[in-house]
Formats: structure tokens, C-alpha cells, sequence
């Protein structure tokens, strides 16, 4: 008999706490087969957020930690320094990434960190309920844009791929998503070149992974992928932003 | 050699590989010399872009097993405090450098005691500790250094340096310290997971059960620090009527005033705690019998005096002195102590 698909090694037997229709499993998954075909399992060390992933250090059989709200890019930076030559890598959402985090992220990419970020976004906070993020879209009806985000109040979505394209120490920078199974291939392509670009040591990488968050859409898991193509797609652009060669 | 210098010497010399900071007056002049010397000598100099990345480049850094450290002053080790938190519970070794100043707010770049309850009180959220070292001389800034990463590596607890700005910027002859060369095995760190089980570094407690156990097990280690490594160091103490306690380059001020009131037939001693946390507790207690009256003299409004009060419990009175933004010369000192000691009948 031959084994056409198994459970990744680096990860863990652990159940999913995920919401039906949610797609951090399928990231989890594809972070860890990515991790499995470049055997770095035992070289990895892994910093999860603040956020719905809080639990991610449950699931990755690899050493991680866990990181107080936004900070994972520093802590990652501190490993990697210490440590050139493991293959580090954060796990963050938008609240996380482009909120709280914004200052951590951005020098981090600044400086060329050699780590691998990725970045799950959803358009809101999804542990605490639903609350209004900056990846929040135009008009979209949060816990705390109830009436729908608007400009005058809460300004603009913000778009982390592109802002983080622009520093030099950007190596490697991609938009995916995990709506279909043709941008799921895409996805793990994406975030395979993200780690080969940290272990060639080309500077920092990011892959931003647009994700659903059915339960605080308010949507079925079907509806919720029809959203995130009619709606986040066309606002967050899908391709690589910065691909740095040598 | 200027305090601050003392102090990241006497780093390198514990074997600290990495220094994560941010330039903040009075306490630059470590950063600074750390970006001068680890280049040559392989350490890691990273300036982060806030207090915060700071703090938590520790964190990661402490996570690999290293010894790391990190300094800063008041407004600075304000932002520092969740990570400070985070590192506390998730039990990893660090040093944390206060060199310290007036506040509250942008307070002034003035030395000052004034983050006596923020160190010892543990200083973020959560119910914490750590060790706070108080130096008197430029020599103590190194040796304490080293003192500082064994006490941390021993119990895996972040261990302040605290330190008025003076003692940062004064300077004085140093001997220096021999180079460390024997460290704990550090089999919790998280390196990637070769050859054995992945390490979790995690600071979240679910389950109201798995929480409490967590910090039932992080103050049976408080409880036996405070056990063996409370540390003073006393001066005339043993007929000592009126009982100065003073910490920190403050206490050598206080020593002069002692000796020229002795002079003038005042029997004052001096307790000077060198842990801030652990209080020294026995010193004070064992002095009540002898005490007729505490005086505590900080460049603060009066901190370290709650410890003291809490010590002495009502048994006999205790008093305070204390200046901010300035420290106070032996003659003021002695001044007060003439006072007090008249008005008790000393």
C-alpha cells in the first residue's frame, strides 16, 4: 500500500480549536508541510500571537513560544540573533500584525530580520468577538463599527504587503489566499519561498494569507469564502510584492 | 570607569551575549558600550526601536538559553513592564538595568529612588516578582552584574539592577572581575527541537486550576529566595539607637553622616538593604529590641519606608527623610539626624 497523504510531523496530534469554516488550519497545515519538505522540523522555532492563534504552540511539534500582543517580531528577532542559523518564524493575525504590532513589524522588516512572517487577516479581531481592526473594510459591519466602518471615523483599511514591500530589508513579500484550492497550492508555494528566502539569508519574508472568519462574519463557511473573494480580493490584491533576487 | 560602564563590563564578563536597548538619559552610556565591544568579541548589540521590541528581543533572546540583558531608566522601564511580566512567568533568566530618575511622568534625567515600588512590587501586571539589586559603588555595578545572571540562571527570574542615575555617571577605580566561564544546563530552552521533545515557552493559563498552580509555583520560588538570598550590609549597627536604613549610593552618603553624629555621642547605625526584593526583613527585625527609632532616608517620598513599617510592624517608630532630583550631602544628613535624635532623647 502506498501513503498518498498523512499528517505533517511538524504537526502535533492535537485537535483544532478552530470555528467550523475557519481556515487557520489549513495555514497550520500548510506552514507544517512546508516545514516537513525543507527538514527543518528540528531547526524551527515558532513565536505564536495574541489572537485566535494563541493555541498555535499546541499544534506545531516544533519548540515555540508564545508572545504577548504584537510582539512576536521582536521576540523573533531576539531568537534569530542569537540563533543565525534555525529557521524562525511568527504566526500573526491582522489585530496582532498591523495594530498593536505595527511598530514591531515594520522595523523588523526595516532591518532585514532574517525571519519568516506569517500573517493571517481576516479583517477583524476574531478571539475577542469581532471587533473593528485596521484591516477592516470599508463599510463592514464589526462589533465595534456596528453602523460600518467608516472613513471619517476610523480612516483606511491599511494594506501590510505593500507598506512592508517598500523597506529595503523586505526580501520576500506575497498576498495569498485560501479561498479555493488552486490559491492554497499558491499559498504553501508562497510560504515554502518565504522560509527558503530566511534560510538563504536574504532578508526578511512575509506571506499575508487572506483567511475567513466565519463565525464573526456572520456567515456559513461557504458564504464566508464567496465574501472573501467578492470582498477582500478585489481591496487586498493577491501577487508577490517584492521578491528580492540576490 | 563610570558606573554604567562597570555595569556592562561586569555583563560581558558573566558570559551576557546580547544586549537589547534603547537610548534613554541617564543610562545610554551601557548601550553605548556594549555597540563598541560585542562587535569585537561576538556578543549581539541590537538598538530595537522601542522600549517594548527591547524587552521583548530579551525575551527571545533569554528563550535560546543565553544570557541577555537589557537597561534603561524609569519612563523607559515603564514600557518595559509587560514584557517584564511575560518574562517573570515564563520563568527565563535576564538582567534588566534601571538606572534610575525622577518622575512620575518625563519626571527629569535627575537621579532619584523613586522606582522603588515599581522594582519590588514586581512592576507590571500580574502577581510577580523579581530580584532587585541595589549597588553603592562602581565596583558593585560589576560584581553585581555577574551576581545578577547567577541569580537568574539559578532561579529563572529576570534580576534588576537599580541604581540612581549618579552612580551611572560617577566614576571610580574598579577590580575587574574574572571572566565566567561555568553555566547551567538550560534544557528548557527553545532552540529547535533536535534529538529531543519540542520546548514550550508559553505564559497562558486557561483553566483557572492550571493558573493557580502556575503561581502557587512561581511563589514557592519567591518564597525560597527570600529564604537564602536576602542580602544587607549593616555599619556600627549593634548599639544602634537610632537605625538609619538607606539603599543605593544614598546609604554611603548616610555611613559619613553616621560617623560624624557619632562624634557628637549619637549611637546611629546604619541597615542597608542590598536586595530590595527580597527585603532584607531579618536585618530590621533583629534590631527592633536595640532600635528606639527607624529613620529611612530615599531620594523618593518615602517607599522603602513601607517595607521598613511593615518589618517593624508598630513596635517602635519610624521616621523618614527623604529629597527628590538631588542627593542629599552627609551634612544635611547628619543635620536630620541630630534632629531626630534629639527629639527621641537618643
Amino acid at each position: 500500500m502506498k501513503v498518498v497523504a498523512t499528517r505533517p510531523q511538524s504537526l502535533t496530534n492535537a485537535k483544532f480549536h478552530y470555528c467550523p469554516g475557519c481556515t487557520h488550519g489549513i495555514i497550520h497545515r500548510l506552514i507544517a508541510e512546508c516545514i516537513d519538505e525543507l527538514d527543518q522540523r528540528e531547526n524551527s522555532i515558532g513565536i505564536c500571537p495574541v489572537g485566535c492563534a494563541v493555541l498555535a504552540y499546541e499544534y506545531f511539534n516544533l519548540d515555540m513560544l508564545e508572545a504577548a500582543h504584537g510582539r512576536a517580531p521582536a521576540i523573533a528577532t531576539g531568537i534569530k540573533r542569537i540563533l543565525p542559523d534555525r529557521c524562525v518564524f511568527t504566526y500573526q493575525g491582522d489585530g496582532d500584525l498591523a495594530s498593536i504590532g505595527m511598530g514591531e513589524i515594520v522595523h523588523a522588516s526595516a532591518r532585514g530580520e532574517k525571519i519568516s512572517v506569517i500573517f493571517v487577516n481576516n479583517t477583524l479581531y476574531g478571539m475577542t468577538g469581532g471587533q473593528m481592526a485596521p484591516t477592516t473594510l470599508i463599510g463592514q459591519v464589526t462589533t465595534t463599527s456596528p453602523y460600518g466602518r467608516t472613513v471619517e471615523q476610523a480612516g483606511y483599511p491599511i494594506k501590510m504587503a505593500e507598506l512592508l514591500a517598500q523597506n529595503e530589508g523586505s526580501a520576500y513579500i506575497a498576498r495569498t489566499a485560501v479561498n479555493t484550492p488552486a490559491n492554497v497550492v499558491k499559498t504553501k508555494k508562497a510560504i515554502k519561498k518565504a522560509l527558503q528566502t530566511q534560510m538563504n539569508n536574504k532578508g526578511f519574508s512575509m506571506v499575508e494569507i487572506l483567511s475567513t472568519c466565519p463565525t464573526n462574519w456572520g456567515l456559513n463557511p461557504i458564504d464566508a469564502l464567496k465574501w472573501l473573494e467578492e470582498n477582500m480580493i478585489p481591496n487586498y490584491p493577491l501577487g508577490e510584492f517584492k521578491v528580492k533576487e540576490e | 570607569m563610570k558606573g554604567n560602564e562597570a555595569v556592562a563590563e561586569g555583563a560581558i564578563r558573566a558570559g551576557c551575549k546580547g544586549f537589547f536597548g534603547y537610548p534613554i538619559t541617564p543610562s545610554s552610556e551601557i548601550a553605548e558600550y556594549m555597540a563598541r565591544k560585542y562587535p569585537k568579541i561576538g556578543g549581539i548589540f541590537l538598538q530595537a526601536e522601542s522600549e517594548l521590541a527591547a524587552i521583548n528581543m530579551v525575551y527571545g533572546g533569554a528563550a535560546t538559553g543565553v544570557r541577555v540583558m537589557t537597561a534603561s531608566s524609569g519612563p523607559g522601564i515603564s514600557l518595559k513592564q509587560e514584557g517584564i511580566s511575560f518574562i517573570a512567568e515564563a520563568e527565563l533568566p535576564c538582567l534588566i538595568v534601571n538606572i534610575s530618575r525622577g518622575g512620575p511622568g518625563l519626571g527629569g534625567i535627575q537621579p532619584a529612588q523613586s522606582d522603588y515600588f515599581q522594582a519590588t512590587r514586581g512592576g507590571g501586571h500580574g502577581d510577580y516578582h523579581i530580584i532587585v539589586l541595589a549597588p553603592a559603588s562602581v565596583q558593585e555595578m560589576m560584581d553585581f552584574a555577574i551576581d545578577a545572571f547567577e541569580l537568574a540562571d539559578k532561579y529563572r527570574i529576570p534580576v534588576m539592577i537599580m541604581a540612581e542615575g549618579t552612580l551611572g555617571q560617577m566614576m571610580e577605580p574598579v577590580i575587574p572581575r574574572k571572566m565566567v566561564t561555568e553555566f547551567v544546563d538550560k534544557p528548557w530552552a527553545t532552540t529547535g527541537c533536535r534529538g529531543r521533545q519540542p520546548n514550550i515557552i508559553n505564559t497562558l493559563h486557561l483553566t483557572p486550576e492550571s493558573l493557580e498552580k502556575r503561581n502557587i509555583h512561581l511563589f514557592s520560588k519567591y518564597a525560597e529566595i527570600k529564604a537564602k538570598e536576602s542580602r544587607a550590609e549593616t555599619f556600627l549597627l549593634d548599639d544602634a539607637e537610632l537605625v538609619v536604613v538607606a539603599f543605593g549610593l544614598m546609604a554611603r552618603v548616610v555611613k559619613k553622616a553616621i560617623m560624624e553624629v557619632r562624634r557628637k555621642g549619637v549611637k546611629a547605625g546604619l541597615i542597608r538593604p542590598i536586595t530590595l526584593w527580597p527585603f532584607p526583613e531579618e536585618y530590621i527585625k533583629r534590631t527592633i529590641k536595640t532600635a528606639k527609632i527607624f529613620l529611612s532616608v530615599e531620594i523618593n517620598m518615602g517607599q522603602m519606608l513601607e517595607d521598613i513599617k511593615l518589618v517593624v510592624n508598630g513596635e517602635v517608630p519610624v521616621d523618614f527623610y527623604g529629597r527628590i532630583g538631588v542627593n542629599p550631602n552627609p551634612e544635611e544628613i547628619a543635620e536630620q539626624l541630630l534632629r531626630v535624635a534629639e527629639r527621641e532623647g537618643i
